[in-house]
């Protein structure tokens, strides 16, 4: 009996470890480009990532955490020995942090939910067996981190070539900004809120029917399309700063949009990268309250209020830094730019969340970052960087992988 | 990690270009105390005002080399990297011009002829005010990639750039009158000083061409 206690000490030690890991680093890829383009100031940016990522993370990253959870292994071969699964959850988390901590020192760019899910697949194929991985499933998240970028880029391309369009290449901009940007506003509320709905209020004991689904969505962004109605109204132009940047009082008014989006791009990270610091230890206590591998019981909630928590410390210990650093080197992510490509990312990371696909928030926002450069919207964009990203990709699976194996078969002799 | 989307984003080089235009037109319009002295044949006033064309002209080849570095070849960009580095080229020339005139009537302590020194004056304003067009263009050169080279802004740039042409071919007459009328008195004075006002003149009138080339290489962004 006390084996579990460990068993679940340690997976939530390790958790809270990863947790505090994507706080301290991840989040600052997902808030920085609100700071970039100084729509929020870093404390406000703080404040909007602790509210909606841990509201992200405990209203909608259950279906992500379910298939960290019992979506790569085929749980059903370990019935007999259900002690393997907890080891190999033990060392992917292990693993995974430890991971994303050299890669942080050393300045490589790699994804949290590449690395954990790397992990899981390299201790259950070598430390189980190959059966022992559910290639089908596998395949469909390794496609989804194929296909997500591109999905972020195309509808990031699309929403900044309107923005040109309505906006940007118009007689009076400042008065047709005015006009449309609330219509964005609405958009990206009704959005990130219908999916949320849908995909994922269900564990949290609401259950809506999609006429419900679709009114409560309405409502939420009429509400917040209103209130940011009200803010840009309340925007003067600025002659005089109108005079060395014409688009001055323009992009003040995308800075209000800005507001919305980041707390989307938040609540998105939150719902999809919380699964890669809670999914593991859902499956040990899973096992380790039950006592057996294919258990049914739903995931307690306080486990994904742990993630939330330690995500919102890590960011509020070390990720301020990691935000303002980065922040001050996107300035070219102007609001009218930043909202483009975070609203692109958020509703492409929202959808996955709400599907259970763990795709990497970073990468995602860096494909949507492109698409808007492919609308000839960013000044310049270092393709080597980029070519530097695809190859961080690759290289982080089997990283993660073997230092999950190396973890279990430690684990494997050490732990009762 | 952290710093990997921050990386993504190569040095803008709009800024700079703006920035090397302005210091290019700073440096061209020093050319009008200068000319003043060189009327007034203060020497010293000259040497000052020498000088500082100097720095300037040097402050523009720094920013020019920045610009160049901090341009790769793997920058993906809303225009084609060759056209902003031919902007950048003919931008430069105009500091390098207004060195050159500088330069000769400083070197050759020249003094210009009374009789066309009001012509003279006049049409060194000029040119320096097609350098001040080629600036106010060169400026708006944010505003256009924001609006992603389209629409409203475009129209403005262009209309920019015909004004710019108008001005350059405005210098053009006036230095075919300056000619004209140095070409009257040419005779009363020294030869190699006559010859060397010629130059002057025409050296002087590349300001404007420069100028209007600016215009051109802006055009091309446009389409």
């Amino acid at each position: 009996m006390e084996a579990q206690y460990v068993y679940i000490g340690l997976a939530a030690l390790f958790g809270l470890f990863m947790a505090w890991g994507i706080g301290a680093n991840d989040v600052a890829n997902a808030m920085a480009t609100s700071v970039g383009s100084k729509a929020l100031t870093i404390k406000q940016a703080i404040l909007v990532a602790a509210v909606f990522e841990f509201a992200g993370a405990v209203l909608a990253g259950g279906a992500v955490t379910s298939t960290i959870r019992k979506g790569i292994v085929d749980a059903e071969l370990l019935s007999g020995t259900p002690e393997l699964l907890v080891y190999g959850m033990l060392a992917s988390l292990l693993a995974a942090g430890t991971w994303l901590l050299i890669a942080s020192r050393n300045g490589w760019p790699v994804s949290t939910t590449h690395s954990i899910v790397g992990a899981i697949v390299g201790f259950a194929a070598v430390g189980i067996g190959i059966d022992a991985v559910k290639w089908g499933k596998v395949g469909t998240i390794v496609m989804s981190w194929v296909v997500s970028p591109l999905t972020a880029g195309f509808i990031a391309y699309l929403i900044y070539r309107s923005v040109q369009w309505l906006i940007l290449s118009q007689e009076d901009p400042l008065a047709r900004a005015k006009r449309f940007v609330p219509i964005y506003i609405f958009f990206a509320a009704f959005t990130i809120t219908l999916v949320t709905i849908l995909k994922g209020l269900s564990h949290v004991g609401l259950t809506l029917s999609i006429q419900e689904s679709y009114a409560l969505a309405m409502a939420v962004a009429v509400g917040i399309a209103i209130v940011g109605a009200i803010f840009i109204n309340r925007i003067e132009s600025n002659p005089k700063a109108e005079k060395k940047e014409h688009f001055y009082t323009v992009e003040r008014v995308f800075g209000i949009l800005m507001i919305v989006t980041a707390c989307g791009m938040a609540f998105a990270h939150g719902s999809n990268d919380v699964a890669n610091a809670i999914g593991p230890l859902a499956a040990v206590i899973g096992i380790a309250t039950t006592g057996a591998v294919a258990s049914q019981s739903a995931l307690p909630i306080w486990v994904l209020m742990l993630g939330g928590g330690g995500i919102v410390v890590g960011l509020a210990t070390f990720g301020r830094h990691v935000i303002a650093t980065v922040g001050k080197r996107i300035t070219q992510l102007t609001p009218s730019r930043g909202f483009a490509a975070e609203l692109a990312a958020a509703t492409t990371i929202v959808i996955a969340s709400g599907t259970g696909m763990p795709i990497s928030t970073t990468h995602t926002l860096v494909g949507a970052v492109l698409g808007v450069g492919v609308a000839r919207g960013i000044d310049a964009i270092d393709l080597r960087v980029v070519a530097r990203i695809l190859v961080s990709w690759v290289v982080t699976i089997p990283a993660g992988a073997f230092l999950a194996i190396v973890f279990f078969f430690l684990f494997r002799a050490v732990l009762p | 990690m952290a710093n990997m989307l921050a990386n993504i984003f190569g040095a803008s080089p709009v800024r700079p270009l703006e920035k090397h235009m302005e210091i290019a037109y700073r440096c061209a319009k020093k050319l009008k105390p200068f000319v003043a002295a060189a009327v007034a044949g203060d020497i010293e006033q000259m040497q000052k005002v020498r000088a500082e064309i100097e720095e300037l002209e040097n402050d523009a080849d720094e920013v020019k080399k920045d610009i160049r570095l901090n341009m790769p070849k793997s920058l993906f960009m809303p225009v084609p990297r060759e056209d902003l580095l031919e902007l950048l080229l003919v931008q430069d020339k105009i500091a390098n011009r207004t060195k050159d005139v500088s330069g000769v009537i400083m070197g050759r302590r020249m003094k210009i002829p009374a009789a066309i020194a009001d012509q003279f004056i006049d049409y060194v304003d000029a040119n320096i005010d097609a350098a001040k067009q080629a600036r106010k263009s060169v400026r708006e050169l944010d505003e256009l990639f924001t609006a992603g080279f389209k629409g409203a802004e475009v129209n403005l740039v262009a209309d920019l750039i015909e004004e710019l042409d108008q001005m350059e071919t405005r210098t053009d007459k006036q230095q075919t009158e300056i000619r004209a009328a140095l070409f009257e008195i040419e005779k009363t004075l020294d030869p190699i000083e006559a010859i060397f006002l010629y130059d002057v003149i025409s050296l002087t009138g590349e300001i404007a061409d420069m100028a209007e080339r600016v215009g051109r290489r802006l055009e091309l962004l446009l389409s």
